[in-house]
């Protein structure tokens, strides 16, 4: 379709940009240049070989990654650049320099291996050139470089480049020269870029010729997958076999006129490509990883259907556009396996500011050297523009997700508590911070400079000590505070409220007895379960037993209050009816010691269910029970939690008394809106009153129909709880996932009156807060409670210069209760690079914490927008965000490519993810319900679970040999990938997928589901037999362990091929088209490709 | 409709048919007394039957309902007297009367009956006026939305079912309560340094009104409010929680500084009325030893017919033992109670009802019997009270007209009908008829008859009503004034004496105790407040208002016994001469018995005579009175005080504050008598009183 129209200047994409770089460079050496180029190429079938060989070390890994060919690409330029960087690298690498550094294993691995194939030529040559040129090219290249940068980043890539140099050498210089001369033209300064580019892109296209005769070479050596597919002919990829499974896909073969694929994949040499006039489409990526990406990188394919896209001039074009090939664009699934297996063997060591961790689907262990470690904080970018032109410029949203007391692996520890007696933690006077290992003694230790305000104090004398020559106070590395990145104080009385030590929290268990309740089962089984439950309420470091009390409330039209001193031989209920008004009937036995009165509750947990068990009553209130659990604790004088298990709308007559609004035909009207936001104020002011008194509230729902969580959830909402739905329960049904979240949530550990201020160095400021909490002023983020799961993204902006020297901190400081009464602060640290460069920027990004903002955003904008603007809104920040890469930070090429940087070569697709969410465009069968609950989820989201949230992981189960313990790798999430011979699990934090192929061998379907046939397989089966089978236990154990790893309990659905349930299934496969609307990957990618160059022109 | 009237009636036996003496209609005997003749008349006939009593067998037998309210801000050996007191009820009780529970302190609770195995409470935050629909929704009484037949009117079976879960047969939770009682804790919120405990007496109160009023209206029945303590919070609290702040006096009402009494009273005055509507009593049991405002809450008794005990602790006998005796039974094995009656007063057309005073409401009847003159409680010829027991009594005063045109038949008769209603505590409805007829005398001419069908004592004791009940609204000196003048006026025209000449002044017999009654109902606490909190005067008012004659004359004057070895106890003069050094007196005067040892019997009896074989008559001397007042103890209700003093004791002054104070520091001289012992008070004496008396009757100028 337009993408058609639209193709012709500027057809696909290509990604991949180790492709493309290779192509690229390509083209640049030979436009600008002498045709250096083709010589280049030349050298580099014959390099490649010999790189690849001689990269042994890395080899292994870069082979597949054969991506090399970007980094070739990139390399013209970039290739300079980069390896500028590179040299600074080996330098830096130590230390860390940009991006790469984070990625460095990765990059190694590329370095060898596609370096080997497709930089030879122009990465190689250029970079030793100009290496040392100054950064600004690299940052220019950066995109590019990255690629390049990467696979040098480590010694033993600097062997691999030797080599490559030597080949290069001759022709090498050239390019070099050449190279870089144009860079200077464009370079100007780094900024230079964006003119550089322009001018370059006409020659990319050429380029796209070269590059397609690389591509043959290229391929041979690593599979470089390219997509290019452009469309341009009209023709489909179809030609290209789809040799690779993984990324790779069969590159167009006619179609792609450009030289789209670079990595000439599958050996198929696609000289059609080169045909490449065309102008490429071909998504550059700079992702730097050449290599890993290199395969997936380039698609340039063309926007194949891009209708979806509201914007897109939908209509479809005559030419019927070839389908960009799937596996030529960037793959989730790539990118998490390369830096899995690149960053997953070694400890991610915090001692350097800037660095990008490894992406939060990679299992790392965490070193604290004095910055906060990425399971407490993770920033959509870890080098931050100097000035906030540059951040305007960039878009690129400038955010921290911070999960103060995340939990951390048995391996980690968690952070050492300081106690500094009563003069209590030490602060800068001016600007309140707490100390940490940036701030500057001076004065030969008697003094100390706040690294935040630049403030001199005065150091106590208890807290004097000397100063070693480097200026460093010899105790540093006795005190966690000097040389940590997290760790706790202990606070004095002065951080308590009305200047007391806080009492032991309680937990208030408030249970609806109205007819529903009784009817499904709820109240009995939840009863039952609370029994033993109590008995492993949080307990604090060794404590014998919880400090925790507890008391027990249920309700429907009216509230029932439970005196269950030890002392009484009976418990005692207390009924309260005057909802309008409510109080604490009782306060001496109704919060109660467990154990003490163990047998009292037992009793009373018995009782309850046979209590009620003839109810009639259908009403239910549900604000005075909030406000009863809130007097409850404010008689106690304590901090706490509720726990409401509630079953409907709230329509008795009682404050917040809600009616049912629900109103389908609001979708997608100026009224949507209304739709997200609470029907009353009421349980705002009601919120407040409860972060005021420490208590948090936890929602159990149970709806049979509409309850308007919307409203109901905003309690649990600003009081840092969390909202568990279960809708139409039936105990045997969701008995399981019920129990388990529920023991989860009661065993939890849990702050308490939790205040949290994020504080940075001049030049920045936190302005904007996303999460489960409250805030009364701009700056203190108030929590009634807080767990482990639960994030706040903190949104900065520029208030003025930063400067690279500098950098830039954060100090994250939650002052909080413990589950055992105990006042504490937990104080996290993080000091980023600050740049000069948007290179630099783009090159220090992780998509992950960058989608998790925006859906966040997004997710709050819906509450004042109509969904249509949200929606735009994303679209339009994520085109500009590339745009401005590909303007500022690309090497020149083709108007017609899309280059991506490396860093977010997925933001497309994550980003689609979200816009297709069910909250930006329900599907029919999602119910207003299900779209207010997953708002309020996603708000308090993590980056892992946001992550896994909008692309699901699908595994594959019988693919890999049974023997075969380790996880299966992922496949993508589209029908496509879909064997109808196997068994996939599909999980996506929340919901659990059994989809089973029709044509399944039926030893498997025997052995995992104890029946004879795939017909005899019982649709929606929510627990599989447990066989005693190989299959069946490996099975089992995945799905374990699955669940393990989330912080809800997923419920497993068996969906078999065909069947109705698939619908459901399928919606969950986010790259495909889905049934309410949303675009497939491929049409979105083409889609934000035009977005791109419409602004780019 | 006014069905029999006994011999008053004109009766014609052949046609079956009786004149109405009140109003002349010519009425049919009913079926049931066919056979009457004039040989065979029926007990409505009979002279010597005033008064004839009527079972009804018809409509619904309701059983009793005894709804204790119940304070737990008490002392921990307070409550747990009060807690045995209750449970020691339970046993009191008939088995099928209904029984439930409220207690109080910072909040209500309303306590299920029926539940098996947890015992479940309503619970109602202290400070909160709630209606009565409110309360009745909140303890779900209302019936479930069911749409209203206006035409028919809800079918009372209903009741039980509701109501069950809070009112319940004894029989069936006697175990029950039992144990819930006993497992009645002190309120637990805890009471501030310097702080009263929050009690919340008003709207436990009104949940206990409410809650009958829901469920049993225009049954009998009683509420039994127990409090320890001034309601401090909420609607009807008479005093802040800061206990520096103290508890209204007679001064600050005076000043108009007492904040919270009116309203508070006006909320008791609305549960009292609300309560009295629905034919429920409501009795106050206030034990403490500050005040409990029972100013603020007298109406609730004095509308309703309840009792009022005032005592100093529930662990006490006063308490124990008065409150055993509201549950003392009649021979029959029936409780000396009933309930929701009303009285009707017919009287023949020359006499108007003026009003009445005592525990009652009005009804509001108006007839052509109903004076447009109020007295007491006026403008109706029916009234309704609560709770009965066998003292009872209603004073009620009749206005005699003239008819212009009809003058008053010489040697006619006039008559007055009372026609009671009320539920015997056996739950039977029953009518008790009192007919009575009285001689007309002609004011002028025949005024010798009237002086001597006086009686001064009821005259007494009705003058000291309506002076009581005017203390109630007036300041207290105009009562006094008014009372002095009515005396005066009294004496004027029944006084035999020369114009001018106070020593010629006579006043025959059947008047001649009367102005001592006065001299001492001016000195008594129904009229005085000082040296009494608003308190006590409430409660010695509530009694004054309801008890009979006897108890009313005693507690106006009261009665003055000497034993000593000069002969056999004797009554002796309320006067300071009275009191010799070896004598013991014995005083009752209705709320107090003191046994008082003279100066010489005193050190007597500490020098430990009475232990001695050979001074035994000094035992028995000793043991006497203390005899005598176990007799009264025994019939008293409510128990009085019980004082053992003697000469000097501090108690000793509740003796001197009575007697005539006929010698005081001021003139103990100038009698230079030895005998007595002198007052210190600047009190006129009965002597100086009755001067003036006789100056002012004498006197023209009035």
């Amino acid at each position: 379709m337009n993408v058609n129209q639209s193709a012709p200047p500027v057809p696909p994409f290509g990604q991949p940009q180790p492709v493309y770089l290779g192509h690229h460079q390509s083209s640049y050496g030979g436009q600008p240049g002498p045709t250096t180029a083709p010589t280049s190429y030349g050298a580099y079938n014959g390099p490649v070989p010999g790189y690849q060989q001689t990269p042994p070390p890395g080899v292994s890994r870069a082979p597949p990654s054969s991506g090399a060919p970007p980094a070739s690409t990139a390399q013209g330029p970039c290739g300079q650049t980069a390896y500028g960087q590179f040299g600074q690298g080996d330098v830096q690498n130590g230390p860390s320099s940009t991006v790469q550094m984070q990625r460095l294993p990765g990059y190694q691995p590329f370095g060898s291996a596609i370096l080997a194939p497709v930089v030879s030529q122009p990465a190689v040559l250029q970079p030793y050139g100009p290496p040392p040129t100054s950064a600004q090219v690299t940052a220019q290249l950066a995109g590019m470089q990255i690629s390049g940068t990467v696979a040098p980043a480590s010694p033993p890539s600097g062997l691999g480049y030797g080599p490559p140099t030597s080949l290069a050498s001759a022709s090498g210089s050239f390019p070099n020269s050449g190279l870089y001369g144009s860079y200077p033209q464009g370079q100007a300064p780094p900024l230079g870029q964006a003119q550089g580019h322009p001018g370059t892109q006409p020659p990319q296209r050429s380029v796209p010729l070269q590059a397609s005769s690389f591509t043959p070479p290229a391929s041979g050596g690593p599979r470089m997958p390219s997509m290019t597919g452009p469309p341009l002919p009209g023709q489909s990829f179809g030609g290209p076999p789809v040799s690779q499974p993984n990324h790779v896909s069969s590159p167009a073969p006619q179609a792609l006129p450009p030289g789209t694929q670079m990595t000439g994949p599958p050996g198929p040499p696609l000289p059609p490509m080169h045909s490449s006039q065309q102008p490429g489409y071909q998504l550059q990526q700079n992702g730097s990883f050449g290599p890993t990406r290199g395969p997936q990188s380039n698609y340039g394919s063309p926007y194949p259907g891009a209708a979806t896209f509201g914007s897109q001039p939908g209509p479809p074009q005559p030419l019927p556009p070839k389908r960009l090939d799937p596996d030529a664009i960037p793959s989730p699934i790539q990118v998490i396996e390369d830096d899995r297996n690149n960053r997953g063997s070694e400890p991610f060591v915090t001692g350097v500011r800037g660095q990008v961790p490894p992406l939060v689907t990679t299992n790392f262990l965490v070193k604290d050297q004095g910055n906060a470690s990425p399971r407490y904080i993770r920033c959509t970018s870890y080098n931050i523009p100097c000035t906030s032109d540059m951040a305007k410029q960039a878009q690129v949203p400038l955010a921290a997700v911070i999960k103060p007391l995340a939990r951390l692996p048995p391996e980690e520890a968690s952070p050492y508590v300081v106690d500094h007696g009563e003069s209590g933690p030490l602060r800068c006077n001016r600007c309140k911070a707490y100390m940490c290992p940036f701030m500057q003694f001076v004065e030969g230790g008697r003094r100390f400079q706040c690294c935040f305000c630049s403030c001199i104090n005065d150091v106590p004398p208890q807290y004097f000590q000397h100063l070693d020559h480097t200026g460093k106070r010899v105790d540093a590395y006795d005190r966690p505070e000097l040389s940590l990145g997290s760790y706790e104080f202990l606070a004095t009385v002065d951080y308590c409220k009305n200047n007391k030590f806080p009492s032991p929290p309680a937990f208030i268990f408030m249970i609806d007895v109205s007819y529903n309740a009784i009817r499904s089962g709820l109240v009995r089984l939840l009863c039952e379960e609370l029994k033993s439950l109590l008995d492993f309420l949080p307990r604090e470091g060794g404590a014998e037993e919880s400090a925790i009390r507890v008391g027990f409330v249920t309700y429907n039209k009216v509230l029932h209050f439970y005196n269950v001193k030890s002392s009484l031989a009976q418990p005692q209920m207390m009924v309260v009816s005057d909802v309008g008004d409510m109080f604490v009937p009782l306060l001496d036995g109704f919060l109660v010691n467990v154990n003490e009165s163990q047998a009292v509750i037992t009793s009373l947990l018995d009782q309850i269910p046979e209590m009620f068990a003839d109810t009639r009553e259908t009403e239910t209130v549900f604000a005075p029970v909030i406000q009863a659990g809130m007097e409850a604790l404010k008689a106690a004088e304590c901090a706490g939690k509720l726990f409401l298990f509630h079953t409907s709308l709230p329509i008795a007559e009682a404050p917040g008394k809600l009616k049912n609004r629900d109103d389908r035909k609001l979708i997608n009207t100026d009224k949507e809106k209304t739709l997200f936001q609470p029907q009353t104020g009421a349980y705002q002011t009601l919120a407040k009153e409860c972060v005021a008194q420490g208590c948090c509230v936890d929602l159990f729902l149970f709806p049979n129909q509409y309850v308007d969580v919307a409203t109901l959830s905003v309690v649990p909402q600003l009081t840092g709880g969390s909202v568990y739905k279960y809708a139409c329960f039936q105990v045997e049904n969701d008995q399981e996932r019920f129990l388990s979240d529920l023991r989860r949530d009661v065993q939890k550990v849990v702050g308490f009156d939790a205040v949290m201020r994020v504080r940075t160095s001049t030049g920045i400021r936190a302005v904007d807060f996303f999460g489960a909490f409250y805030m009364n002023n701009t700056t203190d983020v108030e929590l009634a409670g807080l767990d482990g799961d639960k994030t706040v993204t903190v949104e900065f902006k520029h208030d003025d210069r930063l400067n690279e020297e500098n950098g830039a901190l954060m100090q994250c400081a939650l002052l909080y209760t413990s589950c055992a009464g105990q006042r504490r602060l937990r104080i996290h640290n993080l000091a980023l690079n600050c740049c000069t460069q948007l290179a630099d920027l783009y090159r220090n990004c992780e998509t992950d914490t960058l989608i998790n903002y925006m859906a966040k955003f997004a997710y709050r904008g819906v509450l004042s927008s109509p969904v249509k603007t949200v929606r735009d809104t994303l679209i339009t920040q994520c085109a500009q965000i590339l745009a401005c890469y590909r303007k500022n930070c690309a090497s020149p090429s083709s108007a017609g490519q899309l280059i991506l940087p490396e860093c977010m070569k997925l933001l497309p697709v994550y980003l689609n993810c979200v816009l297709k969410s069910d909250v930006l465009q329900p599907g029919a069968e999602v119910t207003t319900d299900d779209r207010a609950y997953v708002r309020q989820l996603v708000t308090s989201m993590d980056v892992a679970e946001t992550n896994v949230f909008f692309y699901p992981r699908l595994l594959p189960l019988t693919k890999s040999p049974i023997e075969n313990t380790t996880e299966p790798p992922a496949v993508r999430a589209s029908e496509e990938r879909l064997s109808n011979g196997d068994i996939y699990l599909l999980e996506n934090g929340l919901n659990l997928f059994l989809w089973v192929g029709a044509s399944v061998q039926q030893g498997v379907v025997q052995s995992l589901f104890g029946v004879s046939s795939f017909s005899q397989i019982t649709s929606g089966l929510s627990v599989l037999p447990v066989l005693d089978n190989l299959l069946s236990k490996k099975v089992q154990g995945l799905i374990d362990s699955l669940r393990a790893q989330r912080s809800r309990y997923m419920k497993l659905i068996v969906v078999k091929q065909e069947d109705k349930l698939e619908t459901l299934f399928k919606h969950f496969l986010v790259e495909d088209k889905s049934l309410s609307g949303g675009a497939s990957y491929v049409d979105f990618l083409c889609h934000m490709h035009k977005e791109i160059r419409q602004l780019l022109s | 409709m006014v069905m029999l009237y006994g011999r008053k009636s004109q009766v014609d036996y052949r046609a079956k048919l009786w004149a109405c003496n009140f109003c002349f209609q010519r009425n049919q005997f009913p079926p049931a007394y066919a056979g009457i003749s004039e040989v065979n008349q029926p007990a409505e006939l009979m002279p010597q039957f005033s008064t004839v009593e009527y079972v009804i067998q018809r409509g619904a037998q309701s059983p009793l309902i005894f709804l204790y309210v119940v304070d737990t801000c008490l002392e921990e050996d307070d409550l747990q007297a009060l807690k045995e007191s209750l449970q020691m009820s339970l046993s009191l009780l008939p088995p099928d009367a209904l029984v439930g529970l409220i207690t109080f302190g910072r909040m209500v609770q309303v306590h299920e009956l029926s539940c098996e195995g947890i015992s479940k409470s309503y619970v109602f935050r202290g400070t909160k006026d709630l209606t009565a629909k409110q309360i009745q929704d909140m303890l779900g009484l209302t019936k479930p939305a069911v749409p209203v037949h206006p035409a028919r009117p809800a079918q009372p079976q209903e009741h039980p079912s509701i109501s069950s879960r809070f009112l319940q047969p004894i029989h069936k939770i006697d175990m029950n309560l039992t144990d819930l009682l006993g497992e009645l804790q002190r309120d637990p919120w805890p009471v501030p340094q310097g702080k009263r405990p929050l009690r919340s007496t008003g709207v436990a109160l009104s949940i206990a009104v409410g809650l009958l009023e829901g469920t049993f209206p225009n049954t009998g029945a009683r509420i039994m409010l127990f409090i320890g303590g001034p309601p401090t919070q909420g609607p009807g609290m008479v005093v802040g929680d800061e206990l520096k702040v103290p508890i209204r006096s007679w001064h600050d009402i005076e000043k108009d500084n007492a904040r919270f009494m009116k309203k508070a009273t006006k909320h008791y005055e609305m549960l009292a009325n609300r309560a009295a509507a629905n034919g429920h009593c409501v009795d106050i049991y206030a034990c403490a030893l500050d005040q409990t405002g029972l100013l603020e809450m007298k109406c609730c008794t004095n509308l309703t017919g309840g009792h009022m005990v005032m005592g100093d602790s529930f662990n006490t006998s006063l308490f124990k033992q008065t409150f055993q005796r509201i549950f003392s039974k009649d021979f029959n094995g029936n409780f000396r109670m009933a309930f929701g009656a009303t009285l009707e007063v017919k009287t023949s057309r020359e006499l108007k009802v003026a009003g009445a005073i005592g525990p009652c409401v009005s009804l509001n009847v108006k007839g052509p019997c109903v004076s447009e003159n109020e007295l007491g409680v006026g403008g109706t010829s029916q009234w309704k009270i609560c709770g009965l027991d066998p003292t009872s009594t209603l004073g009620i005063y009749f206005e005699v007209v003239n008819q212009h045109n009809a003058p008053i038949p010489q040697g006619g008769r006039g008559a007055i009908q009372f026609v009671t209603h009320y539920q015997h505590s056996s739950t039977q409805r029953r009518i008790r008829v009192t007919t009575i007829a009285r001689n007309w005398a002609d004011a002028q001419s025949q005024l010798k008859h009237i002086e001597a069908a006086f009686d001064q004592e009821a005259a007494a004791v009705l003058m000291a009503r309506l002076g009581v009940f005017r203390a109630e609204s007036e300041e207290g000196p105009d009562v006094l004034r008014w009372l002095d003048r009515q005396l005066i006026r009294l004496c004027q025209k029944f006084g035999q004496y020369t114009k001018e000449d106070p020593a010629s002044f006579r006043l025959s017999d059947s008047f001649s105790l009367y102005p001592q009654f006065m001299f001492h109902l001016r000195r008594s606490p129904f009229l005085q407040v000082f040296n009494n909190s608003p308190d006590e005067s409430s409660y010695y008012r509530h009694h004054f208002a309801r008890q009979d004659l006897t108890q009313s004359l005693i507690m106006i004057q009261p009665i003055l016994y000497s034993y000593s070895f000069h002969g056999p106890p004797e009554p002796v003069l309320l006067d300071s001469s009275s009191i010799l050094a070896d004598r013991i007196l014995l005083m009752d005067t209705f709320f107090q018995i003191v046994i008082y040892l003279g100066e010489t019997i005193a050190q007597w009896q500490k020098a430990g005579y009475q232990d001695m074989p050979e001074y035994e008559n000094f035992k028995h001397l000793l043991q006497a009175p203390l005899d005598d007042a176990q007799e009264i103890l025994h019939t008293r209700f409510p128990m009085p005080r019980y004082i053992n003093t003697e000469h000097g004791g501090s108690q000793a002054r509740f003796l001197l504050s009575k007697v005539n104070p006929s010698q005081t520091h001021n003139n103990l001289y100038a009698w230079g008598q030895e005998t007595g012992a002198p007052i210190l008070t600047d009190d006129v004496s009965l002597q100086v009183f009755m001067d003036h008396l006789k100056k002012l009757a004498v006197s023209s100028a009035c």
